[in-house]
C-alpha cells in the first residue's frame, strides 16, 4: 500500500533559539532527509511542518519517535511524525 | 503536496477532538473446535485464538505509532459458541467462556465477544444450555462478552425467548450484585443482529464469515461535534453537507488502518464499520453533538430528527470512503458511555422513552442504561419486547443492554469505570406486561419481510 515512504513531521511550541537545527540534526543521525520544510508562527505559537523521506532511514520506526519525543521535550515543543499515507487517505479524494 | 492547514487539522482532530480508532476486530471461526469431550474442545478454541490472534495487539501498536492514530480497543469475535459448543457432551457452557477469557488475556485484547445465542425463530438445544449459562459465565469471567438474537425481520420475534431473557438479565444482575451488575454490561440481546459487528458487547462472528476477518470500527462524535461549531446558525443543508465531510476523513482514516492491520496480519478485510462511538470523556459525546444543532439538551424535542439527520449524514460521508461497510454502522447512544447523555439522564430531561424513539433512527437502541434493582423480569421482557418490535418492522438492527443494579433505585448512581462509565439510575414504567409476556410463542414476521 505504501508507495512513497515519506512521513510530515509537525512541531509545535513556543518558539526559542535552535529548533530547527536541534531538529534538523536529530533527523540527520537517523539518515532521514528533509524534502520541504515550512515555518511560521501562528497566535504566538511556532509552528513547523516538514515532509520527511523515511526510505534510508537506519533505525525502527518506534526509535524515530522515541528520539523526536526525546527532542521535543528539551526544546519545550511537541513533535509528531506520522507516515504521509494517513494525510492522503483524509485529504485526497 | 498536503497544505499546512491540513496537517494541522488532522493534527487537532487527533489532540483535540477526541479522533480515534475504536477497536480493531479480529473475527475468528470456531467451527472446527467441536469436540464431544469438553476440556478437548475448549483446548482447540483456546490454542487457535491465541494462535491467530498472538500478532493482534503488536500490529495495532505499530499502526498506531506509524500514523500516530489512537486505537484505543484490540477485540477478538468468534463463531457463536452455541454453534461451537452443540456437539460437546456438558449441560454448563461456562467452561467455554473461561477457555475464551483465559486467551483474551493470553493475547492482551480488550474483549472476546461471541458467548452468543441465534435464537430469532427458535432454540436448539444448545441454545437453551448456552442461554441458561450467561449468568454464572458472565461472573466467572472478565472480558467475555455475551450476545443473543432474538428477532429478525425475516423470521418475527421469538417471544419465548424474549420472556427468558428478561431472567437472563436479572440473574446476571444478580451474580454480579457486588460488582454494580457489571455482568448485565456484558450482555446484548438483538433484533437483526449483524454478523460482522466488531463492536461490543454483541460482537460474534457470522456463520457467512470466512475463517478469519478483520473489521474495524470507528469513531470521532468530538470532530463531527467541532465541525459545526463552524457553520453556527447555518441551515440545515449546510449542516448535513459539513457532517458529511467530517465523516468522509474519519472514515478514510479507519480504512487505511484496516487495510494496513490486514495487509501485516495476513487476514482478509471485512468491514469498516461507520458509527460515531462516544466515551464518558469531555469533547466525546454524541449528546453534546446533538446539541450543537441547537438543542437545550438531549432528550428535548427535536432530539430525534436531529439524530436521524445525523445518522443518515455520517453514513452518506462514510459510504463515499470505504466501499466495505457493514456492521452496525449508525451513532451509538449509550448512556453510561457518553458525558452528555449521564448529564441528561441525570437532569431528568432524557428518559427511556425518549431513548426508545431515538433507536428508531440510529443503530444499537436501550444501550448502557442502569434501572432500578427491583425492575421485574416481565417488565425487562416488555422492554426488550418493544425494542424487538422496532427493529423487526423497520428492518434494522436495535438492540437491549439493561443493567437492573440490585439494591438500587432512581436517585442513585453506578460507576463502571474506564469506557463503560457511569450512570444514573433511571425510571421505569413498572405497570406489569406479566400477561402478555407469558404468552410466549412468536410474534409473526411483518408482511415486508417476504420479498421474493
Amino acid at each position: 500500500m505504501t508507495q512513497k515512504n515519506t512521513a510530515i513531521v509537525t512541531v509545535l511550541g513556543k518558539d526559542r533559539v535552535g529548533i530547527i537545527a536541534s531538529i534538523s540534526s536529530v533527523l540527520a543521525e537517523m539518515n532521514i532527509n528533509i524534502k520541504d520544510i515550512s515555518q511560521t508562527i501562528l497566535d504566538d505559537i511556532f509552528t513547523m511542518v516538514m515532509l520527511v523521506d523515511l526510505n534510508n532511514v537506519n533505525i525502527e520506526h518506534s526509535g524515530i519517535v522515541e528520539k523526536l519525543d526525546k527532542t521535543g521535550e528539551e526544546l519545550g515543543v511537541k513533535i509528531t511524525i506520522q507516515h504521509t499515507d494517513l494525510f492522503n487517505a483524509m485529504h485526497r479524494i | 503536496m498536503i497544505t499546512d492547514f491540513e496537517v494541522l487539522e488532522t493534527m487537532k482532530m487527533f489532540t483535540e477532538q477526541h479522533l480515534d480508532i475504536r477497536t480493531i476486530t479480529m473475527g475468528i471461526s470456531l467451527m472446527d473446535c467441536a469436540d464431544e469431550d469438553v476440556n478437548k474442545a475448549c483446548d482447540k478454541i483456546y490454542n487457535k485464538i491465541c494462535k491467530y490472534a498472538q500478532n493482534l495487539v503488536q500490529v495495532g501498536e505499530d499502526i498506531s505509532k506509524k500514523y500516530r492514530v489512537p486505537i484505543i480497543n484490540k477485540r477478538i469475535s468468534v463463531t457463536p459458541i452455541s454453534i461451537v459448543a452443540a456437539a460437546s457432551k456438558t449441560d454448563d457452557y461456562t467452561p467455554f467462556a473461561v477457555a475464551l477469557d483465559k486467551a483474551a488475556k493470553t493475547c492482551g485484547v480488550n474483549f472476546v465477544g461471541g458467548f452468543s445465542a441465534l435464537v430469532q425463530k427458535g432454540y436448539t438445544n444448545s441454545d437453551i444450555k448456552l442461554i441458561n449459562s450467561i449468568p454464572e459465565a458472565l461472573a466467572t469471567t472478565d472480558f467475555v462478552c455475551s450476545s443473543v438474537n432474538l428477532a429478525s425481520t425475516r423470521t418475527g420475534i421469538n417471544m419465548d425467548a424474549v420472556r427468558d431473557m428478561g431472567n437472563i438479565i436479572k440473574k446476571t444482575a444478580e451474580r454480579t450484585a457486588d460488582r454494580d451488575a457489571i455482568g448485565c454490561a456484558k450482555l446484548v440481546v438483538f433484533a437483526n443482529a449483524p454478523e460482522d459487528n466488531p463492536f461490543m458487547a454483541g460482537a460474534f462472528l457470522g456463520t457467512g464469515e470466512p475463517e478469519c476477518v478483520i473489521n474495524v470500527g470507528i469513531s470521532g462524535p468530538g470532530v463531527v461535534k467541532h465541525a459545526l461549531e463552524s457553520v453556527k446558525g447555518q441551515d440545515l443543508g449546510v449542516v448535513a453537507e459539513t457532517i458529511k465531510k467530517a465523516a468522509f476523513k474519519i472514515t478514510r482514516v479507519g480504512e487505511l488502518v484496516a487495510r494496513e492491520a490486514s495487509e501485516r496480519l495476513n487476514v482478509p478485510f471485512g468491514i469498516i464499520d461507520l458509527s460515531l462511538a462516544p466515551t464518558p470523556e469531555v469533547g466525546d459525546s454524541v449528546a453534546r453533538l446533538l446539541e450543537e444543532f441547537g438543542l437545550e439538551e438531549c432528550g428535548g424535542w427535536g432530539t430525534t430528527a436531529c439524530l436521524a439527520m445525523l445518522n443518515d449524514a455520517v453514513k452518506k460521508g462514510g459510504t463515499m470512503a470505504s466501499s466495505f461497510v457493514g456492521g452496525l454502522s449508525g451513532a451509538f447512544i449509550p448512556v453510561s458511555e457518553d458525558e452528555g447523555m449521564i448529564a441528561a439522564a441525570k437532569s431528568g430531561g432524557l428518559r427511556l422513552e425518549k431513548l426508545e424513539a431515538m433507536t428508531c433512527v440510529c443503530s444499537v437502541g436501550l444501550d448502557m442504561i442502569a434501572i432500578p434493582g427491583d425492575t421485574s423480569a416481565a417488565v425487562i421482557s416488555g422492554i426488550i419486547a418493544d425494542e424487538m418490535a422496532l427493529g423487526t418492522f423497520n428492518n434494522k438492527t436495535t438492540a437491549v443492554r439493561l443493567i437492573p443494579v440490585p439494591g438500587k433505585t432512581v436517585g442513585d448512581e453506578v460507576v463502571f469505570g474506564g469506557l463503560l462509565g457511569s450512570a444514573p439510575i433511571m425510571p421505569v414504567n413498572n405497570k406489569s406486561c406479566a400477561e402478555f409476556i407469558n404468552r410466549g410463542g412468536r410474534i409473526p414476521a411483518p408482511i415486508h419481510s417476504m420479498r421474493n
